[in-house]
């Protein structure tokens, strides 16, 4: 009786999947494979190995690790450090009301920041050197995007560090590991879901940000994403685009395979 | 618990000074009468009455509002559907298949969306528009409603049903009055999630929004690009003040709501 009820519930929702799930990825696939006339061809993909594009997924790879690497030097410690406060849940969600404030917004702020006019010049000024162009520039791209993304790093870290059994640190520390002993050998690998998570939610948008470095960077820094938004909004290439983003695809299934949590067998039943 | 060592609480201090200010830094400059972010003349409210007095920007605003309630309700109640349908297949590979299907474009990078979206509206023959930012945005907060009302569900014990059934209930009444009730915070919280995630939304917006449609997001892009205007300032300072009413009461309501069940959080 139970299986009538469930099959008038899911239908909405699997013909959800059905449209946008399977059918958008089908259709990157299915450009994927044509010119720019829209007859078949390859050729998108033999332009993907030319050093043009490589280059570019390289570069995109260099910062996206540069961005994971800065937010989770950030974030570790600020995490660690959030659940040993007092009323730590309201830490948190102070911690995450930035995010929760237009994205825009907040890099537009940067571009008033790091101006030939902003405060950090200022503040240099008054250090006794001469004020320097900061936008456009590699270092204010990787700040601003690790600004961004601080808080979605904080966000599963807490989580793994809250859910830690303290008497494990005890008993570390009472079998006479340093403080840097245990936390390499109990912190650490306890909550490495919570990191792998982390860099999970941080580099796949990272290899894909376009406003920021369209805003931030000028044009310097070209990503994956910013090269699919340029194929089919500028250039109307939507086959080049799309073999982009069916890269970016691939891309992101390693990601996931590589920082992905072992499951319980049979869904996540207790 | 040990107290926090006075490295940490400068640690921490410095983190929460980074984060919140360039919101200050917005707002601040938002009563400039000056033109610029630089250098502060003097208090002003022009650049609000600004805001209210562009009737252009009042309508981005108002379309971004509305596509963000109806893209919230639509998604929960698919999502809500979804999940209550999920929790009751029995068969765990067809149920772990449906898991994955859905996390797809949660991990999904907004470009990717965006342009798969464009791609699918453009075959379809959706206008860009209205109707195809609300149906993308529908789409992609679909899943995190799932995933927010899941866990409910499968905390939930099965013997409450059972015994609603033995009572007399119908099926009807199993759903109204007892998992309804029952998975309820996590469907505020699934509501709450899918208005900021189209709220926030620009990526995906940007990509199937046409000539006449516009997103608060993609106007402030826009904006933005053309250099600083302080108009963005004032938005940002209204955006704030908004944000931290929501968040304000939303932690209320959820607090209230933990401690009438019994501190489940």
């Amino acid at each position: 009786m139970q299986t009538k009820t469930s099959k008038t519930a899911l239908f909405p929702y699997v013909l959800w999947i059905a449209f946008f799930v399977i059918t958008p990825i089908a259709l990157v696939g299915y450009y994927s494979l044509l010119d720019i006339h829209g007859n078949f061809t390859l050729d998108n993909y033999k332009a993907f190995f030319t050093s043009v594009y490589l280059k570019m997924t390289l570069s995109s790879f260099w910062y996206a690790f540069l961005i994971t690497f800065f937010t989770l030097l950030v974030s570790y410690p600020t995490a660690y450090f959030l659940t040993k406060t007092k009323y730590k849940q309201l830490w948190l969600l102070l911690i995450i009301i930035p995010s929760w404030i237009n994205l825009l917004l907040k890099t537009y702020a940067f571009i008033g920041i790091f101006g030939l006019y902003g405060p950090i010049n200022a503040f240099i000024e008054v250090l006794g050197f001469d004020p320097k162009q900061m936008l456009f520039t590699d270092l204010s791209f990787v700040f601003v995007s690790v600004y961004i993304f601080i808080p979605f790093m904080i966000l599963p870290i807490f989580n793994s560090l809250d859910r830690l059994n303290p008497a494990l640190i005890y008993a570390a520390r009472d079998l006479g590991a340093s403080a840097f002993t245990t936390f390499r050998r109990v912190i650490l690998p306890l909550t490495m879901d919570g990191v792998k998570s982390g860099i999970q939610v941080v580099f796949i948008p990272a290899l894909s940000l376009f406003m920021i470095t369209r805003l931030i960077a000028g044009n310097r820094v070209i990503t994956l994403g910013t090269a699919i938004e340029q194929q089919f909004l500028v250039t109307q290439n939507w086959g080049m685009g799309s073999t982009i983003a069916v890269f970016l695809i691939l891309f992101m299934v390693i990601i996931m395979l590589i920082t992905g949590q072992k499951k319980d067998k049979g869904g996540r039943v207790r | 618990m040990k107290k926090l060592s006075a490295t940490a609480r400068v640690y921490l201090a410095i983190v929460f000074i980074v984060l919140y200010a360039p919101i200050f830094y917005l707002v601040f400059y938002s009563f400039n009468s000056g033109g610029s972010m630089n250098h502060f003349e003097s208090f002003t409210l022009e650049h609000y009455k600004a805001v209210f007095e562009d009737s252009r920007l009042l309508v981005i605003l108002i379309n971004t509002v509305i596509v963000a309630l109806l893209s919230a309700l639509i998604s929960t109640i698919i999502g809500t559907l979804g999940a209550i349908g999920i929790v009751t297949v029995k068969d765990s590979k067809m149920r772990n298949t449906l898991l994955s299907l859905n996390n797809v474009l949660i991990v999904s990078p907004d470009v990717i969306i965006g342009a798969s979206f464009l791609i699918l509206f453009t075959m379809v023959g959706i206008k860009l528009g209205f109707t195809s930012v609300l149906i993308a945005h529908v789409a992609f907060s679909v899943p995190i409603v799932v995933l927010m009302v899941l866990p409910k569900l499968l905390e939930m014990n099965k013997s409450l049903i059972d015994a609603a059934l033995d009572l007399g209930a119908t099926k009807k009444d199993v759903m109204m009055r007892v998992i309804l009730p029952y998975i309820q915070p996590g469907i505020f919280a699934g509501f709450f999630l899918a208005l900021t995630y189209s709220l926030d939304d620009f990526a995906v917006t940007f990509f199937v929004t046409g000539n006449g449609f516009s997103t608060l997001s993609v106007e402030i892009y826009s904006m933005a690009r053309a250099g600083i205007s302080l108009t963005v300032n004032a938005i940002s300072g209204l955006v704030f003040f908004v944000t931290v009413i929501v968040v304000v009461g939303y932690y209320f309501i959820t607090s209230r709501a933990s401690k009438r069940t019994g501190g489940t959080q």
